[in-house]
Parts: C-alpha cells; sequence; structure tokens
C-alpha cells in the first residue's frame, strides 16, 4: 500500500480469545461424532420433530428436547452453492461447496462443506455421505467434509 | 400517548457513498450529515431532544462504539442510546421515543465504513461459534444457497435475477449519493465472475462507506419545521429462524409476517395498489425477486416474472429501490436508514431525477443479520 495511503490509517488488529461454553447438546453432537462417528439430533416430546444439530429447545413447540436419536450419515442435498472467493477463515482452498442438507432420520437442515468444486456436478436430491476427519480437533470440521454418493 | 401517524420525518441528509472515503473518520461522516440537517432545518443541537444510532461494533473496531461518535451527533450530556443492527430498527427506536411523549424531536443516525475491515470476516462473525463459523460460512456463501434452492423451487432464471441489478445500477444513475453509477447489461451480468454458484459477482452489492441522519418530530413541532413533514404509518418486524437448516430458504417468511403486521397497521389492503414506491434491502440480485413475494407485490415464485413485467421499475405501478438500491450503495449498517431517507424524499417531493411523480405512499424494508433474518417494514405517507 502506498505511503500516502499509509499516512492516513492506523493499523490494528483485535485479538481476544474465547472459551465459548458448548453445553450439553455441543458437547454430546462434536464428541459423539469425533470418538464414534456417530451422527446424532435430538427430539421434540411434542410434535416429535429430529433436530440435527441438535440443540435444547424446539422453536415450533416451545418445548425441552431430551430424546437423543442416532440418525444416518448419508442424505439428501436440498441445496448447494460453490464458492469462488477467498477468506482466511475458509477451512478449504476454494472453489469448494456449501450444502444444505438433510441427513436420513432428520426433520431438519444440515449446513455443511461438500467436496465438489464443480456445480454441473453437483444436483438437488442427489445424495451425500459425510466423511469424517481422521483425527478430530472438536469442531463442527471432525465431520471434513460431505462427498457425492456416486 | 402521541398515535402512530403524528410522529413526522421533518428532513434527512445524506453522505455521498463511495469505496473508501479514507480523508474522513466516521465520526466525521456522521458530524457531515447531522450539521447539513441543523442547517437545513434551521436549527442548531438545542432544537434535538434526543438522539438514537446504529451501528456495528465489529465494523467500527471497538465496543460502545456509539461513544466514537457522540461529538458528532450531539448527545454528550444527552439521552442517547444505540441499536447495535441496521439503521431501520433505530428508525423505529427513535420513532418511540416521541410516540412515548418522552421527546418532541429525535435525532436518528447511522453510518459504516465498510473499508476498514474486511466484510467477509465480519460477517463470519455472524455465526454461531459451534455449527456454522467454523465452516467458513458468509454472507456471499448464505446467499449463493438461497439463491439455488429458491430458483430452483420456482424456476426462476439467472437472466430474470441479472433485470434485478441492471434496473438497480440504471436508477443509481439519477441518485447523486449512490456508489455505484455505472449502466451495465444483462450480458455484463451473466459474464461477471462466477462467485456463489449461482451467484456472479454482480448478482452481488459493493461495499461502500457512508452516513444518513434523520430528524423525527411529534405533529406540532412537525409543521412548524417543515412544509413538507412525511407521517410514520406502520411498523412491523418478525426474526425468522438463525441457524440456516431451520430456516425456509425459499420464501421470506420473517419479511411476509413483517409485512402483514405493517400493512395492517397502516391500513394497506392490496399493496400493489397502495404503495406508489418502495426501497428495499436487497443483498443480492435475487433476494430482490424474493422481497417482491413476501412484500405481496407479487404471488408466490413469480417474482421473476414480476420484474419481467417492468412494474417495478421507473416507470411502472410500483417502483423498488428508485436510488439504486443496495446494489448501488451498500454501508451495510446504514442500508435500512437509507431506504427510510429516500422513502422520505419520494413522499416530500425531493428526490429530484430519481423521483416517482405523485409518491403517496412508501415502504422502506431494513433488514439485520444473513438472508432475511431480521426484518423491519415501515410504512409512510405523505399527507396528514
Amino acid at each position: 500500500m502506498s505511503q500516502e495511503i499509509e499516512k492516513k490509517v492506523f493499523r490494528g488488529r483485535i485479538k481476544v480469545p474465547y472459551k465459548h461454553t458448548a453445553g450439553a447438546y455441543v458437547e454430546k453432537f462434536i464428541t459423539e461424532i469425533g470418538k464414534n462417528n456417530k451422527i446424532f439430533g435430538v427430539k421434540c416430546p411434542k410434535c416429535k420433530k429430529v433436530y440435527v444439530p441438535p440443540k435444547m429447545i424446539c422453536f415450533e413447540c416451545f418445548e425441552k428436547m431430551e430424546e437423543w436419536v442416532e440418525i444416518g450419515n448419508q442424505g439428501i442435498v436440498k441445496g448447494f452453492t460453490v464458492i469462488t472467493h477467498s477468506t482466511p477463515v475458509m477451512p478449504l482452498e476454494p472453489p469448494f461447496a456449501y450444502g444444505i442438507i438433510r441427513l436420513d432420520g432428520a426433520d431438519t437442515d444440515f449446513v455443511h462443506i461438500i467436496k465438489e468444486s464443480d456445480p454441473e456436478k453437483l444436483k438437488i436430491g442427489m445424495k451425500v455421505k459425510a466423511v469424517f476427519k481422521e483425527k478430530p480437533r472438536k469442531r463442527i470440521l471432525d465431520i471434513e467434509y460431505f462427498e457425492p454418493i456416486q | 400517548m402521541t398515535e402512530i401517524g403524528k410522529v413526522a420525518i421533518v428532513g434527512v441528509a445524506q453522505t455521498k457513498y463511495e469505496e473508501d472515503k479514507i480523508d474522513q473518520t466516521y465520526s466525521e461522516l456522521v458530524f457531515e450529515v447531522v450539521k447539513k440537517l441543523h442547517n437545513d432545518l434551521g436549527i442548531t443541537n438545542d432544537d434535538v431532544g434526543c438522539v438514537i444510532t446504529s451501528s456495528n461494533d465489529f465494523n467500527d473496531g471497538r465496543t460502545i462504539a456509539n461513544m466514537a461518535i457522540q461529538d458528532a451527533v450531539g448527545s454528550v450530556r444527552k439521552a442517547e442510546s444505540r441499536v447495535s443492527g441496521d439503521g431501520a430498527f433505530a428508525f423505529m427506536y427513535g420513532a418511540m421515543r416521541i410516540l412515548s411523549e418522552s421527546f418532541d424531536t429525535v435525532m436518528v443516525v447511522s453510518h459504516c465504513k465498510c473499508s476498514e475491515v474486511s466484510q467477509y470476516l465480519v460477517n463470519n462473525t455472524i455465526f454461531d461459534p459451534y455449527y456454522q463459523r467454523h465452516l467458513g460460512l458468509d454472507q456471499i456463501s448464505s446467499a449463493g444457497l438461497m439463491a439455488n434452492m429458491y430458483m430452483n423451487k420456482y424456476g426462476v432464471t439467472e437472466e430474470q435475477a441479472a433485470m434485478v441489478v441492471v434496473k438497480n445500477r440504471k436508477n443509481a444513475l439519477n441518485n447523486p449519493y449512490a456508489h455505484l453509477r455505472e449502466e451495465i447489461s444483462i450480458n455484463d451480468v451473466l459474464n461477471s465472475k462466477m462467485m456463489a454458484y449461482p451467484l456472479k459477482e454482480l448478482d452481488f452489492p459493493p461495499f461502500s462507506d457512508g452516513a444518513v441522519a434523520m430528524l423525527l418530530a411529534k405533529e406540532d413541532v412537525a409543521k412548524k419545521m417543515t412544509d413538507t413533514p412525511i407521517w410514520f404509518k406502520g411498523y412491523g418486524n418478525c426474526t425468522d429462524a438463525y441457524y440456516l437448516g431451520n430456516r425456509n430458504m425459499t420464501d421470506l417468511i420473517g419479511l411476509e409476517l413483517a409485512a402483514k403486521e405493517a400493512y395492517r397497521m397502516a391500513g394497506v389492503n392490496n399493496p400493489r395498489e397502495n404503495l406508489d414506491v418502495c426501497e428495499v434491502s436487497e443483498s443480492f440480485s435475487v433476494h430482490e425477486l424474493m422481497i417482491y413475494e413476501a412484500l405481496g407485490l407479487c404471488d408466490k415464485g413469480e417474482g421473476g416474472k414480476f420484474i419481467e413485467s417492468g412494474e417495478t421499475e421507473m416507470n411502472g405501478s410500483t417502483p423498488v429501490n428508485p436510488s439504486g438500491g443496495v446494489l448501488s450503495s451498500n454501508p451495510t449498517m446504514a442500508n435500512g436508514l437509507i431506504r427510510v431517507a429516500e422513502i422520505a424524499l419520494q413522499l416530500q417531493g425531493k428526490a429530484d431525477k430519481r423521483q416517482v411523480p405523485n409518491a403517496k405512499t412508501g415502504l422502506a424494508y431494513g433488514m439485520n443479520g444473513i438472508c432475511s433474518q431480521g426484518n423491519c417494514v415501515l410504512i409512510f405517507g405523505g399527507e396528514n
């Protein structure tokens, strides 16, 4: 950047570490993925809807959900995009896809990465399956990505 | 209590929106519009009862960032409060200070200098730190997902989406405050770089710097301050589910509910007939088509055909975004208050080259978060 511009700005960076309290729902979900390569949801006692990823409250019924249900590691793509812009917080080098995925046994949609860079090879309605990370890091990325089932 | 319909906008001021206003701090941008408004109305800071601002701490790089602009809004030792979010919500907060009879006049201000920090990184922090943030999601990828699902469900084409960009950019030629003032073609949009399939670079807005201010007043004070007070007629607000997978990504349910509430309050029975002009916060081309449907300007799934009909063009029955919209100027946090300011100018008959003839009733739509998560619909009328 030119010296002329540098004279006009103060450069800064906010670095503030957090320890976000996971809560029982996030903890179990992420632990099961990392340790056992299993995906769990929770079921609403009233409407019986299975939420994946799990959370405490069914916002439709305003009920606390406590029944854990194992669901499939495969699902149907309900929507996708392939991005080409790059930011420092992206887990993969673009281009790659994001998907809105309805996992087998779930009643809500799951947002994750699909490892496919060609939009022509992605279709709404296609099946994808989870690929688990070999060395889990206690992250949603312990499902490393989803990949199309050929 | 003061009734709705007895609160008026008496004047508005805007900066020009630009890519990088490197010679002005955001406080100086705010001072520019507040001082201009004082001068235009012939008032001093003593005539301002209360100040409501809208901004975002992540964009301004400090917490309680409203303290950075307290000199510029004249709020030292004065009632001041801030909405951490879109400026349309600040308008509502300001109007409530008058409706509750706490103050006779309220200054509402919103600013943003997108140039000071990566908007992709700021937007990534909108997402929860457990399930979404580490995926690297931002406003661009979310928009791509929404556009893909909506277009697939209703058979809306990329050409129809591009028509929104062409319309808004053409309108911006008539707006001296607009950031991007260059006419473009459908092919320019279609041939621009793929950014988040099916959306291309020109389906997205630029990032802009700028500020907007307006003075609100109760009825008798407003009538003394201006011959053209613009009356606040209706308000609706609705928030949709936070997690993208819990959202209906093909219809803007939150906006639909907010609009219904605002229409009920303002007595709008047939939005297409009753609304003379709309200014909406379209975050990407396809979004505006979805907004048409949620506002009831056309039926569900008909957004693509509706833009083709030309009804939202300047010479159509319901012009949408005569200012050029967000696709032409995008100082993010200020977008909603800019929509309100532009509607006020339209109803005052002061919109110059972008004036919609005989505009009597107008709608402003402001949005918080990603893909129409938080929705604020405001209806205004020019005669009382």
